[in-house]
């Protein structure tokens, strides 16, 4: 199943897009209970939204944004039916990618 | 700018296997380098690493704009007054300013100030809304890009447990 969960939906001519997405979002200053160790950063770096080839939203996110990540933005210039293409990177180079239809 | 958001990880894979079978040909000296680098800087294509270093507002600003800003009243920072958890701070941002091309939301108590960037395209709206880690009680600052000019707007979250460490 895709880590990408995102709901776009158009009201006259903007469309609100809000996606939640599953990744621990590891800061690199929590510990591990059981052997004490810092667990190491492990987060979203670049997460982008593209609707007919054009990029219409980008996050930048450091370590700070929280575990399963949500966010919401609107665009303009989309219709229902149309796709838009969501994808993310993390600093440890996973990546993962989800087309939906705008409802 | 990332069209194909796996084409790091590809290209670390292409590298991997490169120096495994020093099989390198076909490739050109600007490919090789531009591969090298991605391998090496484990960072995203476009993320801007030296800004999520910075530890105060000023240097984040410096090293992610270039500039400095000015305080707006066109912005609005939507944030808790208190955060019970600070692991999931509901933050949002929006702003009336024209030709607006970024916003950037910056917490200063935090290890590292810069929290999150995004870049506002011709078309997409002066608004985002997102949930941020907060380690303890601090003044939380939305910067928006209008015009090629920096604006922000700030406000103090009170947290009563914090979201970073453990």
């Amino acid at each position: 199943m895709s880590t990408i969960r995102v709901r776009a939906v158009s009201s006259g001519d903007t469309t609100v897009v809000q996606s939640l997405i599953q990744h621990p979002m590891d800061s690199g200053f929590v510990k591990n209970k059981k052997t004490g160790k810092l667990i190491p950063p492990h987060h979203i770096e670049v997460l982008e939204f593209v609707h007919g080839g054009k990029t219409v939203f980008t996050a930048l996110w450091g370590p700070a944004v929280s575990k399963n990540p949500y966010v919401k933005f609107a665009f303009k210039g989309a219709k229902k039916g149309d796709e838009i293409k969501v994808s993310w990177v993390d600093n440890e180079g996973q990546s993962d990618t989800l087309t939906a239809k705008i409802g | 700018m990332i069209q194909s958001p796996d084409a790091p990880d590809r290209a670390r894979r292409m590298i991997l296997k490169g120096a495994a079978v020093c099989g390198v040909a076909g490739l050109g000296l600007a490919d090789m380098t531009l591969l090298i680098g991605q391998a090496l800087a484990a960072d995203a294509k476009g993320w801007p690493a030296e800004a999520f270093k910075q530890k105060n507002e000023a240097d984040v600003l410096k090293a992610l704009y270039g500039k400095t800003a000015t305080a707006s009243d066109k912005i609005a920072l939507d944030a808790p007054e208190i955060a019970e958890n600070g692991a999931v701070v509901p933050i949002a941002v929006k702003s009336s300013l024209p030709k607006v091309t970024a916003i950037a939301i910056l917490i200063p108590h935090n290890p590292y100030t810069l929290t999150a960037a995004y870049k506002i395209p011709e078309g997409t709206e002066a608004m985002v809304a997102n949930r941020l880690k907060m380690a303890k009680t601090s003044k939380v600052i939305a910067v928006v890009e209008s015009d090629g000019k920096l604006y922000t707007a700030s406000k103090t979250v009170k947290v009563t447990v914090g979201g970073c460490g453990g």
